[in-house]
């Protein structure tokens, strides 16, 4: 018997340690990531980034302006156009779908969609906008980032909407409710932490995507908010100016950079707090 | 004794005088043996179910089922779990039809109509038979707008009757007391008895004629299970009454009729003193002496 346990107990350590290493592993590798951009990013801090454009190549300075505006507008189309679709389509599934072959085939594309290359969405919205268009354009950007987001909308709201239990939905009918009534105050109430916080994640995932915006909004020197012209962004920022030869460029990607992870840890947190209010609430 | 004017003036009167635990089982024990020996002009179906025939896919749940529900009465339905209970219940305000796989042939008749009929406005119906289920099932939302959501489905009041309305529903309920200075809250920080209450006030709020409670108090303590009872025994004045129970004893205390099911049939339908005490059949007393089920 002893031997039983004692082996319980061998077993138990070794499993425990291996474990322990493996979350140390990769808790420094996030560490050192976060300690470079820190590092560099905070050296790089300058008022000037956040007032100035980007100076001409070879110019001294600073400036980030237009790529912070940029990247807000891109965030911006994505948002308008990925929330509603992917809440639509999530909610279809979850309340008017649900184990229908349809349904089935949607989430099927869906989860195939959720893990498209996005250099592949890039260069589906390059052939299906900017070649029509001719040129680069910030309305192509958006709509590229928007496809990323929707099959995470999509997903996500499934499933919390599939959370919330049928005894709410069947309580709501029972009073005589119609549908769409039940969905709008009822079911979407009842997840909205979680729905939420699943735009949030896409809109962190989408914040980083460099690839598709290659294809598709380019970069811009100035600043722009037409969405027909080619726009500045943080994500292409970064790649073009860190391989850049210019100091100041590449001081500006370490800037890009920090800003880009804070902005992210923040949604992060925002979508943490989100979350644990609504476990709270209901 | 007159059995059709008993119920009223009892019931508000013993709620008054008796303490929450006791009046149930006190009224729901007159009730019956002030009706010893039924007329049968006071016996008014309110629900008339003829043939029905359920089916889960392929499977058979209920086989042939003929019952009427009497009309401001309690009606319990009793039986071993699987056995059809909330089956048949929910055929009542079509609930079933939610799934696709349910479906339900035969005749459920509310005042003359087939509301199984597929021409029948459904919403219309609901509106009719309002259910309370199992699980207390409060919308995320506050107390007011809880009770609010359903009358808003059907009427435009002014700000000012709709918070009379919603106080009555909640005294109706017993609940005002606890939760008039909360109102604003969120419905589901209340306790799970409370919950109970506040949906049974929600489904009262919109003025059903029937209202159907599904296993009501298996979630909730012995207290509030008390409550909810003497609720019940309460709205039977206004409201026909269809509750489905494990509980033999709540039959017992709560209805005056009993339907005992079994496999998908009714066994025995008759006043809850008679299937308590004098039972037809032998499935019946071997189920409610504990025998089987």
């Amino acid at each position: 018997m002893i031997s039983l346990y004692a082996r319980r107990r061998a077993v138990n350590i070794v499993a425990s340690s291996l474990m322990f290493a493996a979350t140390c592993v990769g808790l420094f590798f996030l560490a050192w990531i976060l300690w470079t951009t820190l590092e560099f990013g905070i050296a790089a801090m300058h008022w000037d980034l956040f007032t100035k454009d980007t100076p001409a190549p070879g110019d001294g300075g600073y400036g980030l302006r237009n790529a912070f505006v940029g990247s807000l507008i891109l965030m911006a189309i994505a948002l308008s156009i990925g929330v509603p679709v992917g809440l639509m389509a999530g909610t279809w599934l979850a309340e008017y779908g649900g184990r229908s072959r349809m349904a089935g085939l949607v989430r099927f594309v869906n989860d195939i969609m959720l893990s498209a290359p996005s250099i592949e969405i890039g260069l589906f919205t390059y052939a299906i906008m900017v070649d029509p268009m001719g040129h680069f354009s910030a309305i192509s950007g958006g709509v590229a980032l928007s496809i990323l987001m929707i099959p995470i909308i999509v997903r996500t709201t499934d499933e919390m909407l599939k959370l919330v239990g049928g005894e709410l939905r069947e309580a709501a009918i029972a009073l005589g409710a119609p549908m769409w009534q039940v969905v709008t105050r009822i079911t979407w109430k009842a997840a909205r932490a979680g729905i939420l916080t699943g735009i949030l994640i896409s809109l962190a995932r989408i914040s980083g995507e460099t690839a598709p915006l290659l294809f598709t909004a380019l970069n811009n020197q100035f600043y722009s908010t037409d969405l027909r012209r080619p726009i500045a962004n943080l994500p292409v920022v970064i790649f073009q100016f860190a391989m850049s030869p210019y100091a100041n460029w590449q001081q500006m990607a370490w800037a890009a950079a920090f800003i880009a992870i804070v902005f992210i840890l923040g949604i992060s947190v925002c979508s943490r707090l989100l979350l644990r209010s609504g476990v709270k609430r209901t | 004794m007159n059995r059709a004017a008993a119920p009223q003036p009892a019931g508000s009167a013993d709620a008054s005088t008796a303490s929450a635990a006791d009046s149930p089982t006190a009224s729901a024990a007159d009730a019956p043996s002030a009706a010893a020996e039924p007329r049968p002009e006071a016996f008014v179906p309110k629900i008339t179910v003829r043939g029905l025939n359920f089916y889960y896919g392929k499977a058979k749940a209920l086989n042939d089922i003929s019952l009427e529900i009497p009309e401001n009465r309690v009606t319990a339905f009793i039986g071993p779990s699987g056995c059809g209970k909330s089956t048949l219940l929910r055929t009542f305000n079509r609930m079933f039809e939610l799934y696709q796989d349910q479906h339900a042939q035969g005749q459920v008749i509310l005042d003359g109509e087939n509301i199984l009929h597929s021409k029948s406005n459904i919403a219309r119906i609901r509106s009719k038979i309002g259910m309370v289920f199992q699980k207390p099932t409060p919308f995320p939302m506050s107390i007011y707008d809880n009770i609010a959501f359903g009358i808003r489905l059907y009427e435009k009041l002014s700000r000012g009757a709709m918070d009379a309305r919603v106080e009555g529903c909640l005294r109706q309920a017993a609940l005002w007391d606890e939760v008039k200075d909360k109102l604003g809250q969120s419905g589901t920080s209340l306790s799970g008895g409370q919950q109970q209450r506040l949906c049974i006030a929600r489904t009262i709020a919109v003025k059903p004629e029937v209202l159907l409670l599904d296993e009501p108090c298996s979630a909730l303590d012995p207290i509030s299970t008390a409550k909810v009872e003497e609720m019940i025994y309460q709205l039977k004045a206004e409201y026909t009454v269809v509750i489905v129970t494990h509980n033999m004893q709540q039959a017992a205390r709560a209805s005056d009729y009993t339907a005992f099911m079994y496999l998908g049939e009714v066994v025995e339908f008759d006043l809850t003193r008679k299937i308590f005490t004098a039972p037809r059949e032998a499935r019946t007393e071997d189920y409610i002496t504990g025998r089987f089920g």
